[in-house]
């Protein structure tokens, strides 16, 4: 049996073996160090040769499932295409080898481009001003809470400590509500499955600083009531954030500015098809309304006449959040993307995404039940509830056995208001075939034997892994 | 142009199949009021050559370390980049993937997960590293905000002016609401007074952070600080440069308690500034208030090893407020051209590059200091960058130095360039640059 991907690299290491080689010095100097900053050896690395490494590399990477390989329907995730132009047109020298400390008038058409990238963020979002400089969904979220206490900090209002965040939302609204110095507080979702209106009123008062709301939410539903939400919110001078980790829904259909959001941030990686890179990197900018301008993190980019630059007088700023500008590489997909799809693009991404949402939810819906809504938009959360009731089956089961049929799993678990959740989100970039494919194998396990699902997946590198043993007896990296 | 792959005959069959009469229907739960009743105001749809045609316009109109010789650092470092990383790193098993949800079939970026932990920890000689960060500013903060629960000392965090002024930045605003004072030591002669720090250092201090090499190149007297921080109960954060560890000691050898990174200079491209990756490692009694996902090895039900993201209860989606951090993914596609490289380069790779910067870094220092006028600004030991004072416009020799072909530095303040020097500038090209600073200072 083949194992060479399955060791590790120190196991393949051989002492003197080499793969890159050093030039010599042509210099004649010393290295000027003092001998007491000096370690005696080098750090103890693996020692391979190339071959060894591409292959151990290459090896590692066919036990990955990714977009590039299989439908991954992982909801909220937006799991779509990653266009291969996108690699090459970020690659070329002239954007990938400028220097993030050179002079505006040394890299002006990247300042083009990051000037662009806002001026379409905020017309795909309806609110006026945008940093760039977040460097992931949960980064913007965090900065639009700084921005909001700087505000409210300006205007002598510090009463506002509260930040209100529905349960069906994602960890990171209330993790980074407690980093901003703000008390996160719950608000429940009613019986729809959208933000019960009356707990909300009940939670509103002098305090409230910010109402966080993900619409389209966590089940796929748009909030319909989101206008009069947001007046409520305005009313007791909170502000109201978007988190936009499900822009895919709404792109050109509604703005977030124009019902009620006074700050949002975007998933540029999820949206605007940034790869995912195995976890990151993302990039996670946000726009807000006019009067919360001055507080956006600084530098932004500003176009003087023709010239493009790199404003950091902005004394109201909160500052920076990260070294630089802003995940360039993952923005400058957005860019590629925005500029090849246009208005009427963005549209039909929307829409299809829609279209193959409530398809695939129609497909599966009389054996996975949907609890929530009579339609989605861009994704639905399924129920297992069903099968676990009458054969054992759960939603873990289900979603491991789809491995074995080449598919990724959807979101499992989340949101927590349904039980046994399977959260499938097919994108626009699927076709047809795929989805009758995907609905026909979910049909197919729902009659498999439950013992035999119990052990899924079956054709995987690995079998399940004990997950409790890893975390009593953590074992982080490699031991001699 | 949308990617999208439905006939219209698809349309209508799903259509069909959901019940609704057209597209329109499906999207009726968004109220009529609200709805955007107009085309976005966007460009028009580019096919790829057009695209392609537009990119390479604007790509030639900026500068860069391709057109460019590259003497600018300041955190960010025109170091070489075998072929084996882009080959490893453009594959798109790796890059199309996301976070490992289901471990089974998401080995490959775990278990490289796994190894880029293993190969921080080496290089550290630390105990325990995270799978990664944003980038280096931003791990100074975690680090930090990880000292002050660790501690329980909110009141106060002690850094060296001669930190990267970004990063302290970064750290100032995370730290603006949390109603923790932020004391900045100033750095007059290129390195921190260890004395200095110790005054500033009370029973309410959770961190000492200090960076080695400085962000003006020159070395701390590191092992002073950290015993210094150590005696007053404060943890010591410090900041490396992952290829000074070639010939360095390590931050785990002199008494780090937390070490943090910037790893650009591992394998990843300037890229204007980012992505970038962010490192963190520390000691093993802090394992569990790390932020960020970890990987974990264990056994599958065959009684295989393998991995999978551990001790999760430290994070958001099971803490929410309470999490570490409200950190939910990493660097993943940065770790993984960090584990290639620092494996392309192996330990005799690695110290050579290390070497090489260094004696270069000297070489220029001594050019550039034999044109008249310019002197170094300190005196004191630097690893690879270096800090000269001039007696014009450092911006204006810049901008000419740019039209000779050079990224010649960094300005700081009004009379102080930073020059950086690695592996991939030869002699040539030095003596170039001193050859062209002179004949710009003499004008």
């Amino acid at each position: 049996m083949k194992t060479i991907a399955t060791e590790l690299l120190n196991e393949l290491s051989r002492k003197g073996r080499r793969c890159h080689h050093v030039p010599a010095s042509d210099v004649e100097a010393d290295h000027g160090l003092p001998a007491s900053a000096l370690s005696a050896a080098p750090p103890a690395l693996p020692e391979v040769g190339e071959i060894d490494l591409i292959r151990h590399f290459v090896n590692l990477s066919t036990r990955n499932m990714a977009i590039d390989t299989s439908f991954y329907p992982l909801g909220s995730c937006t799991m779509k295409y990653n266009p291969k132009r996108h690699e090459r047109l970020a690659g070329l020298p002239g954007l990938a080898g400028v220097h993030p400390l050179q002079p505006d008038d040394s890299c002006q058409g990247m300042l083009q481009i990051m000037y662009e990238m806002q001026q379409f963020l905020c017309e795909i979002s309806g609110l006026p001003a945008c940093s760039l400089q977040p460097a992931a969904g949960a980064q913007g979220e965090l900065t639009a809470l700084y921005v909001a206490a700087a505000y409210f900090r300006h205007r002598k209002q510090t009463h506002k400590s509260r930040v209100l965040v529905p349960d069906s939302a994602h960890g990171t609204n209330p993790a980074s509500a407690a980093l901003a110095g703000f008390e996160a507080v719950t608000v429940k979702s009613g019986p729809d499955g959208l933000v019960d209106v009356n707990d909300l009123a009940s939670k509103l008062d002098d305090k409230t600083a910010v109402f966080m709301i993900t619409n389209p939410n966590t089940l796929g539903l748009f909030e319909s009531r989101i206008v009069e939400i947001a007046k409520r919110v305005h009313d007791v001078g909170g502000l109201v954030y978007l988190d936009g980790a499900n822009m895919n829904a709404i792109l050109g259909l509604t703005r977030p500015g124009d019902f009620g959001a006074d700050m949002q941030h975007y998933n540029v990686h999820k949206t605007f098809t940034g790869p995912h890179g195995g976890g990151g990197p993302g990039s996670g900018p946000i726009t807000v309304r006019d009067f919360l301008e001055p507080f956006l993190p600084s530098p932004m980019v500003v176009k003087d006449g023709d010239r493009y630059r790199l404003d950091s007088d902005r004394p109201l700023s909160i500052g920076r959040v990260r070294g630089y500008f802003g995940t360039i590489g993952i923005l400058l997909r957005g860019w590629f993307y925005i500029r090849t799809l246009g208005a009427a693009g963005l549209r039909e991404v929307s829409e299809v995404a829609v279209l193959n949402a409530n398809y695939l939810r129609e497909k599966v819906k009389d054996i996975y039940a949907v609890p929530y809504g009579d339609r989605c938009l861009h994704e639905f959360v399924a129920s297992a509830k069903k099968l676990r009731a009458e054969k054992k089956i759960s939603a873990m089961e289900v979603a491991k056995r789809l491995l074995d049929f080449g598919f990724h799993a959807p979101t499992v678990y989340f949101p927590l208001v349904v039980p046994e959740a399977l959260m499938m989100e097919p994108t626009e970039t699927e076709s047809k075939e795929t989805l009758d494919q995907f609905a026909e194998v979910l049909r197919t396990i729902a009659g498999e034997d439950a013992a035999f699902l119990k052990e899924a997946p079956h054709t995987t590198a690995i079998s399940r892994p004990d997950e409790v043993k890893a975390a009593k007896e953590p074992i982080l990296h490699w031991k001699r | 142009m949308a990617y999208t792959l439905l006939t219209p005959a698809d349309r209508q069959e799903m259509l069909k199949a959901v019940g609704a009469s057209s597209v329109e229907q499906l999207l009726d739960q968004i109220p009529a009021d609200i709805r955007l009743g107009r085309p976005l105001a966007l460009p028009a749809g580019l096919c790829e050559q057009d695209l392609t045609e537009l990119t390479a316009k604007l790509a030639a109109k900026n500068c860069s370390a391709d057109s460019h010789v590259c003497f600018l650092g300041g955190g960010a470092y025109d170091h070489f980049i075998p072929a084996v990383v882009d080959a490893i790193a453009s594959r798109g098993e790796y890059y199309t993937a996301y976070t490992p949800y289901q471990a089974e079939a998401s080995q490959g970026t775990l278990q490289v997960g796994f190894e880029f932990q293993s190969l921080i920890c080496e290089l550290t000689g630390l105990d325990v590293a995270n799978a990664s960060l944003y980038d280096g500013a931003s791990a100074v903060a975690e680090a930090v905000l990880m000292a002050r629960a660790l501690t329980d000392r909110p009141g106060k965090v002690v850094i060296a002016g001669s930190v990267h002024p970004e990063y302290r930045a970064t750290l100032a605003t995370y730290l603006t609401n949390l109603s923790t004072e932020l004391v900045t030591v100033p750095v007059p002669s290129g390195v921190v007074d260890p004395a200095e720090i110790r005054k500033h250092v009370d029973a309410n201090t959770s961190a000492v952070v200090v960076q080695h090499p400085n962000f003006f190149g020159c070395l701390e007297d590191v092992e002073q600080i950290a015993a210094a921080t150590k005696a007053a109960g404060a943890l010591f954060v410090a900041v490396f440069d992952p290829i000074s560890l070639g010939v360095l000691k390590r931050p785990g050898d002199y008494g780090a308690d937390i070490a943090v990174a910037e790893g650009q200079g591992l394998g990843v491209p300037l890229g204007f500034g980012g992505p970038y990756l962010g490192i963190l490692a520390c000691r093993q009694e802090y394992v569990r208030k790390i932020p960020g996902r970890i990987v974990g090895q264990t056994t599958d039900r065959r009684g295989k090893r393998c991995w999978v993201l551990t001790l999760q209860t430290r994070e958001q989606h099971i803490r929410r407020d309470k999490a570490t951090s409200n950190i939910c993914t990493n660097q993943a596609l940065l770790a993984l051209r960090a584990s290639v490289y620092l494996t392309a380069l192996g330990p005799a790779g690695l110290r050579e590059t290390a070497d090489l910067c260094a004696r270069k870094a000297h070489y220029a220092a001594a050019q550039l200091a034999k044109i008249p006028g310019v002197k170094l600004a300190y005196d004191k030991p630097f690893f690879k960058e270096f800090v000269v004072r001039v007696p014009g416009d450092p911006a204006k020799l810049l901008a000419d130095l740019r039209a000779d072909g050079f990224l010649a530095g960094l300005q700081i303040g009004a009379h102080d360039i930073a020059v950086a020097v690695t592996e991939k500038r030869s002699k040539d090209e030095i003596d170039r640059l001193a050859a062209a600073w002179a004949r710009r200072a003499a004008r």
